[in-house]
């Protein structure tokens, strides 16, 4: 515990750590001092001076080091001739504060009239107008009129785009230096900056392309005036039109809390719309920070080529058809069906599934999940339980990250163990390349791809320990809690459950299992896989014929036929196929009956993220009246078979739920909506001090109890290993990418720019061998299939691999040998490169 | 007085030659301190002396040093040779003509505490001496006053000159530190200074060009001969930039507490064409104008006399004003000056002398009224105490002092009146 200070301000004493800065102390007992440049979360620089407040220190005698008293026995206290910043100024004993005096308030009325003169008060077209600190510190402590005179002004650029999601309008900057410190300090991308000086001082991006940073959404919450906005809301609509709803972001397995506004357009047929996607504080999650695709990769909600009908195939055609004709085929087919293979994808809630799950063991069917990652149930068993915090894991903590680039594959994790380094936990790195947690890592351990196990297993107690690691294995076995997360970086199914295995091994030996900040945690490719896994579902090992001998196939939330080409002909293989979905994906199709779904902002639910959190999102739009939520659907077929199930009220089906699967007892929608007190205090009153976020009034999510079934874990003996490679070829590796072109990114067509292209990263040693140059366009084959890529040279990439982006359109699901042949013709001289 | 300490090369000449250096008494200090002097002992003597900052601030030399802890290493000696006030001419001539004993001056202050690695910033426009600074610290280094085991000892130094950009801002001994790192020259936030966290987050000593220059006579001399110079509080000899409307400019070294008459009619000959003297900047462009009065010309120029005719001495920048100056011109001619050397950091500064110089331009131009000359007095008072640095407050002197000892320039202008 550090020291605490007490000090009095404004009459009212307050006792914080040692070390707090006097606008915190102030904020905690709701004294507001005004601030621009000043931010909780970041380092303060004292910058804007409209902090400026009276501070007064107990008086000390010289000579004794007694404190001076005055003659009724209270202690003397001296004030500095000058007012002092309280962003900058840290807190002492005994020390007073004023923040009323009318010296202060000269003061803040000083800075602000300073401030207008170089401002547009253009607020009538300004996005901030309505949530901007300037102006609401300007009706509150400003002068009404300025003695500036208006055609003095310096008229600058007011569309300038820093990249295609940033636009800068250099009139309204005021210089605070928030965004440029949030890039450099928070988010380690210091591509934006100061250029020139004085008056002429402005934003500018050093970047190329523009402003690139996963995270440059963010800039502009917390930027305090209109002078950054993002292209996707930009004059889109005045804050105080919006409507908010609570919800959690599905993209990945970190769970953002996010709070989507929404308002009446014309363009919804009067009814609300999304104009934009918020960050919402849970400090244990995300803070108050979400990456440029929670932000962004929304648009899929609002796209024309949603479902609206269900579809039954009739004759060569699907054709539109009342609910209640296809939902009877579709529980007449189940029911005579001799084999039901269920496969459903981690984007769904837990409801969804757990309705989804019931139907399937009804009728003595397959609960798969169509994923790339295993270990879900060890992650239930041994994974990070109540009273873990990543935003609390520091000195004598160790974070062992295994085969994954966080960065690309969870960006708000990689922000929490950046931070959770700074503070003094024991980061370990092992990947096969580099990534951008490496920096912050104390140690790193590079591996081929294929020895995960091998390289996992030296931790493990008892191990054969070689020289070079026994410092890393020393320091992770001496930290006082460890935390483990593995990703899919360069594995498939196969490699994943060595890899979650050993990692369950690992986290087991340490006996701590079920204790605060130790644990096991997935980074799984989709926001509910690890709800997927509790509720019932497990990957096969060997998909396409377990699709391809169903006699119905139940896809729910996922695409296989686009995924792989092995996949589309196991699908047509299937002797019925029924698909719930957005789109009209591949899969659907191929389909006999084809069920609209709801998205996760028309209706509501839960998800469990990668660290055993389950959270609550709300309705944020109307749904169109003919698509139903998907728990609804199995819920309408599973009473047609005489299974009672919850087909209204996702709440009562997470209650049904709670009662079968042991870990989530005690869940209720109501306790995920419970909240407690956060710090920094955050919210739209005070938009001045964190941004224009919002606080979290809806549920800070439930840690999940961990599963007990006595079962030890064992240590994988070996990695999946690599394939042999090819005469001629190579082994292409998947990777993950943050804006892959799945389905729910690529309607968001401001993100394409970002998107990752189909190419095959190499090293310029293996290109050479191979005689490929950078940017030279292949033909890449394996198994039945070819593909059309390009050639990215990149020395991170170990010699012998190419990496492929996953979701871009390679069917590469593990490590697979493949053929790669120039596209350009190469005279037979030259060798034989054709496959 | 007929010896110099400090411009000694206008006795002696070619003393920017390491020979002649030498054959003078050059670099013996510098044996001295290395062969047989501890660091305290050294620092001590800075302190025995009452050698105070040239740069402007004043600050007594051995104490600043004696503010680097031991227990966090390496450390750091910038000499501050920025130079960038406007009237301050004086490191240049130093830097120009008489180098090494700038650089042994740098040197003592190294091993007083014991940096291995220091620096000489200056100024971009000062590129010339840069390259001669750079040729000197080789002749240094192969003669073996600059190296690894010096004189057979433990200790090592190198020096680097690092150039500036021209930014007047980097001056300023925090941002001159940010400019070093290669960032954007902005001062840093006070505490943590500069001796605790300085550059590269080490304990760092800064000082003068002309401050250092004083060392190697101080340890070759002692401190009670420094303290026969000077007044008491302000020990030793000052070189003045003396300039404006006076008959003979220059660089004039006297020591301190030497009455500004001495300098502007003995040395500097008096004003031209018999034109009757106005006032006084005796601090650059950042100085608040003294009325030039029978008293004030024969105050001491030392700190603590300069002060109590509230302005101040600074780096002795000293600019003469006669009576065909209008205080109004002063005042847009400064304030259009720090405008455009405002860093643009904190507010006031950046907004206020954008402001000012605004206001003032109005003036000038004959565009203004009364009401103008008022609202920039206001503007320059609600800007002084509230700028992260000096340079914001600094901006203010010159017009708030104009405005309330020459106000009548400023309403001839509003009237209409042609200068």
């Amino acid at each position: 515990m550090p020291k605490m200070v007490t000090l009095t301000i404004d009459n009212h004493p307050v006792t914080v750590p040692q070390g707090t800065v006097v606008v915190d102390a102030a904020k905690k007992i709701g004294v507001d001092i005004p601030v621009f440049c000043y931010h909780p979360k970041m380092e303060p620089v004292g910058m804007c001076r409209l902090c400026l407040v009276e501070i007064g220190r107990p008086m000390v005698d010289r000579a004794t080091g007694q404190p001076l008293m005055n003659e009724d026995g209270t202690p003397k206290v001296q004030f500095g001739p000058k007012l002092e910043t309280g962003c900058t100024t840290p807190v002492s004993e005994g020390m007073v504060v004023h923040t009323q005096t009318d010296g202060v308030t000269a003061a803040r009325k000083d800075i602000l009239e300073f401030l207008l003169t170089s401002h547009p008060l253009d607020c009538p077209i300004c996005d901030k107008g309505g949530e901007c600190p300037l102006q609401n510190l300007t009706m509150r402590h400003g002068p009404g009129n300025s003695r500036f005179l208006f055609d003095e002004k310096q008229h600058l650029g007011k569309n300038i785009p820093l990249g295609e999601l940033i636009y800068l309008d250099r009139e309204r900057c005021i210089q605070c230096a928030r965004c440029v410190r949030f890039q450099s300090d928070v988010v380690d991308d210091p591509v934006i900056g100061f250029y020139n000086r004085g008056r002429k001082l402005e934003i500018m991006s050093n970047s190329n392309p523009g402003f690139d940073s996963i995270f440059s959404g963010n800039t502009t919450d917390i930027c305090p005036v209109g002078a950054l906005t993002t292209a996707d809301f930009r004059f889109g609509a005045r804050p105080w039109e919006l409507k908010s709803a609570a919800s959690i972001c599905t993209h990945c397995p970190v769970g953002c809390n996010l709070t989507i506004n929404v308002r009446r357009e014309a363009k919804s047929g009067g009814d609300v719309a999304i104009k934009r996607i918020m960050p919402r504080q849970n400090e244990s999650v995300n803070e108050i920070w979400i990456c440029d695709k929670g932000r962004m990769a929304y648009h899929y909600a609002e796209s024309k080529e949603r479902l609206t009908s269900p579809l039954v195939r009739k004759g060569a055609d699907l054709q539109p058809v009342s609910w209640d004709e296809a939902l009877d085929l579709a529980a007449e087919k189940i029911r005579s069906a001799g084999q039901l293979v269920t496969l459903a994808g981690g984007r769904l809630s837990n409801e969804d599934l757990f309705n989804l799950a019931q139907v399937t063991q009804k009728v003595n069917g397959r609960a798969l999940l169509h994923t790339h990652m295993a270990g879900g149930d060890l992650v239930a068993r041994y994974g990070l339980p109540e009273g873990s915090d990543l935003g609390a894991l520091g000195k004598g903590d160790a974070i062992l990250v295994i085969a994954s680039d966080l960065h690309q594959e969870a960006p708000v994790w990689w922000l929490r163990l950046k931070q959770a380094a700074k503070r003094g936990a024991e980061l370990i790195v092992l990947n096969p390349r580099e990534t951008r947690l490496d920096k912050f890592a104390g140690h790193v351990v590079r591996y081929p791809y294929g020895q995960e196990v091998e390289t996992l297993s030296v931790f493990l107690p008892g191990a054969q320990v070689p020289e070079a690691l026994q410092a890393v294995v020393s320091a992770f076995q001496a930290a006082e809690n460890a935390v483990v997360f593995y990703g899919s970086e360069g594995l498939g199914l196969d490699g994943s459950q060595a890899v979650a295995q050993t990692a369950a091994a690992l986290v087991f030996s340490r006996g701590k299992t079920g204790q605060p900040n130790n644990g096991l945690v997935a980074v799984w490719p989709n926001g509910n896989t690890q709800g997927a896994w509790d509720m019932g579902f497990k990957p096969s090992a060997d998909l396409a014929s377990a699709v391809r001998t169903a006699d119905v196939l139940w896809a729910a939330a996922v695409d296989p036929a686009s995924d792989d080409p092995a996949l589309a002909e196991a699908v047509d293989g299937a002797r019925f196929v029924i698909v719930q979905e957005l789109f009209l994906s591949e899969t659907a199709r191929r389909a006999d009956i084809v069920f609209p779904a709801q998205s996760f902002a028309e209706r509501e639910g839960t998800v469990t993220s990668g660290e055993l959190r389950v959270q609550r999102y709300y309705p944020a739009i109307r749904p169109d009246a003919n698509t139903r939520p998907d728990f609804a659907i199995s819920a309408q077929i599973g009473l047609r078979l005489g299974l009672k199930l919850e087909a209204h009220l996702s709440s009562l089906a997470l209650l049904r739920a709670v009662e079968k699967v042991p870990t989530y007892a005690g869940l209720s929608y109501q306790r995920l909506a419970e909240v407690t007190e956060q710090w920094p205090i955050f919210g739209r009153k005070d938009m001045y001090y964190g941004g224009t976020g919002y606080a979290n009034s809806q549920g800070l999510g439930v840690k999940l109890a961990l599963a007990a079934d006595g079962i030890n874990p064992h240590a994988a003996k070996e990695s999946a290993g690599m394939p042999p490679a090819a005469v001629n070829g190579l082994v292409l590796v998947p990777v993950t990418r943050l804006f892959d072109r799945g389905a729910t990114v690529m309607p968001s067509t401001l993100l394409h720019q970002r998107l990752a292209d189909k190419v095959l990263q190499l090293h310029p040693r293996t290109a050479e061998k191979l005689g490929l140059n950078a940017d030279s366009d292949v033909l890449v084959a394996a198994n039945n299939w070819t593909v059309e890529a390009r050639i990215q040279l990149d020395e991170n990439v170990p010699v012998g691999v190419a990496l492929v982006p996953r979701s871009t359109g390679f069917p590469v699901t593990a490590p697979l040998a493949a053929a790669v042949t120039s596209r350009v013709a190469v005279p037979e001289v030259y060798g034989g490169l054709r496959s | 007085m007929s010896e110099f300490i400090l411009l000694r090369h206008r006795d002696i000449p070619d003393l920017d030659q390491l020979k002649v250096y030498l054959k003078n008494g050059g670099f013996e200090a510098w044996k001295k301190v290395v062969t047989s002097m501890e660091p305290v002992e050294l620092i001590q003597l800075a302190k025995d002396s009452g050698l105070r900052g040239r740069g402007g601030a004043g600050f007594p030399t051995g104490m600043k040093w004696s503010f680097v802890p031991n227990n966090l290493w390496p450390h750091y000696v910038v000499a501050n040779a920025d130079e960038s006030e406007p009237g301050t001419f004086k490191d240049r001539e130093i830097m120009e003509s008489n180098p090494f004993q700038f650089l042994e001056g740098l040197m003592i202050a190294s091993y007083a505490v014991q940096a291995q690695n220091s620096y000489a910033y200056l100024r971009g426009e000062f590129w010339q001496i840069g390259l001669k600074l750079n040729q000197k610290i080789a002749e240094l280094e192969k003669a073996g006053f600059l190296g690894d085991n010096l004189f057979g000892t433990q200790y090592s130094l190198r020096l680097h000159v690092h150039m500036g950009a021209g930014a007047y801002i980097c001056g300023e001994e925090t941002a001159l530190l940010e400019s070093i790192e290669g960032k954007l020259g902005q001062p840093r936030l006070r505490p943590p200074f500069p001796a605790v966290a300085g550059l590269y987050a080490s304990p760092t000593v800064i000082n003068n060009v002309e401050t250092l220059t004083n060392l190697p006579p101080i340890v070759q001399n002692g401190a009670t001969w420094f303290r026969e110079h000077g007044t008491e509080k302000s020990p030793g000899v000052k070189i003045f930039s003396l300039s404006g409307c006076v008959n003979n400019p220059g660089n004039y070294e006297l020591p301190l507490g030497a009455p500004f008459r001495k300098l502007i009619y003995e040395l500097g000959g008096g004003i031209p064409e018999g034109r009757t003297i106005k006032a006084i900047m005796a601090a650059g462009a950042s100085s608040a104008l003294i009325p030039a009065t029978e008293a004030a010309l024969d105050t001491p120029m030392d700190y603590e006399s300069v002060a109590n005719l509230g302005a101040s001495l600074g780096s002795a920048s000293v600019i003469i004003l006669d009576e065909s100056v209008s205080m109004s011109w002063l005042a847009q001619k400064t304030t259009h000056f720090f405008k455009h050397e405002s860093c643009g950091k904190c507010t006031p500064c950046r907004e206020g002398t954008y402001w000012m110089a605004h206001i003032l331009d109005r003036i000038e131009d004959g565009g203004a009224s009364a009401k103008d000359v008022d609202l920039l007095f206001t503007v320059a008072r609600q800007m002084q105490n509230k700028c992260l640095c000096a340079l914001g407050e600094f901006s203010t002197m010159p017009v708030v002092s104009s405005l309330e000892k020459f106000r009548r320039d400023f309403l001839a202008r509003v009237d209409g009146q042609t200068r």
